[in-house]
């Protein structure tokens, strides 16, 4: 308690103020010792000798405009018309060039769900009902088929939507499998346990690339004749299992950080193991564990890049097939920056939320 | 006793190789107040957890509220609503506010409308004083005040029989009055059964009807408060009282 005594008179000094001047702070932080006034000096004449430049090359002397490739060479700067050019080959792949208005929708429809998930007021019944809508729209847009929409084999599908749907189903099916991994793991229960053990540790021991590998080439040897699961779908289960391996074991992090006296006193209130897990266990392990958990989200994100390997045109396969085109070639960079920006967007902005989701969520007792 | 609503029969429990309750025969009539006090190590944390279940005995028979303590959970949940607990560190939930540590039991256990339950969860911070402190976090809150909410929480479930394990060690000195206060209330004012590890030799003199002694995993002596404390029998419980009262 930190209330006074009444009636006693208590100082009210004030903290010495500990800002100083530019020039002190300068001293202080940046010319403190020779070694570290050499440092400041190198570093300002790397920063002067590499921004300009860099800045000319983006934006300056770049290209924006040129219709072809060899008006683009004249110039010294990036040749941004490759990607006016390209940028619908880049960010849907091979879908049908005249249906390409789908997948964009689709886009649209995929960002805005996840944006609106990330609001907590909205997190009841209806965050579940807007999903079904919303991945039924997705599907009706992507395949088509019905309403007069010419019908599109998903081995077709590319790009920027294609990498969204591998990954938002990667993330959301995956987690909750985690979840119960590393609750298995924790069990009393010796066969559970050991399943989940064996599950993670297998699928931790191989690299997402095999596992892509063995769902494409190795299962279709292993079912029946004239059964055939898709492409696509084994991809996405692959990526699932993987991702919840990793989960599992960042969660069960969580897990061993909530101290025993909290299980006791969930106990003795009498709830049973399923509600003590998800009332009081789950909410405060889950919490502890977001900036390891949405590094994997993001890692989660940029993996699904590797199904390539198996012929799935995500994002960057289809930078690539844009890549192959003869008029255009020697424009590498500009499409991998590209690309890299689509990217870093998607992460950065996962890597603010679980920022901002820390604070909102923060309850006074961490330390 | 005809009438007990905890009957513990030769309970022996083992940590490993360490034998921790020898022989435990123990029975509580409803509404009577034990305080069980003994040297740190004696059990006497153990014999009050083995009543809901927090530890598993090995041996013997405990009937608490005339169900028996098995393996069979059902039974395990149903003795756990009856019997509240109150633990040295609290125990509350910190992702919870006070007011929400109060009404999750009352809500999940037993099913009580939200409203109704807030209502009742209201009544009992009143009643341990510290209803203006309903909405906040419980790391927002000194010990005492953690403490008294905890005791309110275990209040919220209409509990048959309280269990207090070293309800005031963890707190600052000047907070173990407080607590004591309120258990006092409650001793008095509800007659519910009551088993307090404590070594606040103060109160069990003041509401406890019967005081005993723990030593290496045995109940050596058990007595009146008056006559445990000024006419102790065994020489164990001698040795005790004249180091704890200097």
């Amino acid at each position: 308690m930190s209330a006074a005594t009444p009636g006693v008179a208590i100082s009210t000094e004030k903290a010495p103020k500990s800002s100083v001047g530019v020039l002190a702070w300068m001293h202080g932080q940046l010319f403190s010792s020779p070694i570290n006034s050499l440092l400041t000096i190198l570093s300002v004449w790397l920063l002067l000798v590499s921004v300009p430049a860099m800045i000319d090359w983006l934006f300056l002397s770049s290209n924006l405009s040129a219709t072809t490739a060899d008006q683009c060479r004249e110039s010294t700067g990036a040749c941004w018309a490759m990607i006016v050019e390209k940028h619908r080959i880049i960010l849907f792949g091979l879908y049908p060039y005249d249906e390409q208005w789908r997948p964009l929708i689709a886009t649209f429809l995929l960002v805005g769900a996840i944006i609106l998930s990330g609001w907590r007021v909205l997190w009841n019944m209806w965050l579940l009902v807007m999903w079904t809508v919303v991945l039924a729209t997705v599907a009706v847009f992507m395949w088509g088929g019905v309403f007069g929409l010419t019908y599109v084999e998903n081995s077709q599908w590319g790009g920027l939507p294609l990498t969204l749907i591998l990954s938002t189903f990667g993330i959301a099916l995956a987690f909750p499998l985690g979840i119960v991994l590393a609750l298995g793991r924790r069990s009393d229960m010796p066969a559970i346990k050991a399943i989940c053990v064996v599950y993670i540790e297998l699928v931790r021991g191989v690299p997402l690339i095999s596992l892509l590998f063995m769902s494409a080439v190795m299962l279709p040897l292993f079912l029946p004749e004239g059964m055939n699961i898709d492409k696509l779908l084994r991809a996405q289960i692959a990526i699932i299992l993987f991702a919840a391996a990793y989960m599992a074991e960042t969660i069960r992090g969580g897990l061993q950080a909530i101290p025993k006296g909290q299980f006791e006193g969930a106990e003795s209130l009498g709830l049973s193991y399923w509600q003590q897990m998800r009332l009081i266990v789950l909410p405060q392990a889950l919490k502890i564990v977001i900036p390891p958990l949405v590094g994997l989200f993001i890692a989660l994100f940029k993996d699904t890049s590797l199904v390539v390997i198996i012929g799935i045109f995500d994002l960057t396969q289809a930078a690539k097939v844009a890549l192959t085109d003869q008029a255009w070639r020697g424009f590498s960079v500009e499409v991998y920056i590209f690309i890299s920006a689509i990217y870093f967007v998607f992460c950065y902005s996962m890597s603010k939320y679980s920022q901002s989701l820390e604070k909102r969520l923060a309850t006074g007792h961490e330390r | 006793m005809a009438d007990a609503i905890i009957r513990m029969k030769d309970v022996n429990k083992w940590f490993g190789k360490f034998h921790v309750l020898r022989d435990i025969n123990l029975d509580v009539a409803s509404g009577e107040r034990i305080v069980v006090c003994g040297p740190s190590g004696s059990g006497k944390s153990t014999l009050i957890r083995c009543i809901n279940r927090l530890e598993e005995h090995q041996k013997g028979q405990i009937v608490v509220d005339g169900t028996e303590i098995t393996n069979d959970l059902r039974h395990v949940e149903a003795i756990r609503r009856e019997v509240g607990m109150v633990f040295q560190h609290f125990n509350l939930f910190p992702h919870l506010t006070v007011l929400e540590n109060l009404t999750l039991g009352p809500i999940w256990v037993l099913k009580t409308p939200k409203a109704e339950a807030e209502a009742r969860a209201m009544k009992y911070l009143e009643r341990v004083r510290i209803s203006e402190q309903a909405l906040k976090f419980p790391s927002q809150l000194s010990g005492g005040q953690q403490q008294r909410v905890a005791i309110a929480r275990s209040l919220c479930m209409d509990p048959k029989i309280m269990l207090f394990d070293e309800p005031t060690s963890a707190l600052d000195p000047e907070m173990v009055k407080e607590v004591l206060d309120v258990m006092i209330g409650l001793a008095e004012e509800s007659g519910m059964t009551m088993i307090c590890v404590t070594h606040e030799m103060g109160f069990a003199r003041k509401v406890a009807d019967r005081v005993i002694f723990m030593d290496l995993g045995e109940i050596i002596e058990q007595n009146t408060p008056e006559a445990f404390f000024d006419n102790p029998q065994n020489e164990r419980t001698k040795l005790f009282l004249s180091q704890i009262l200097h």
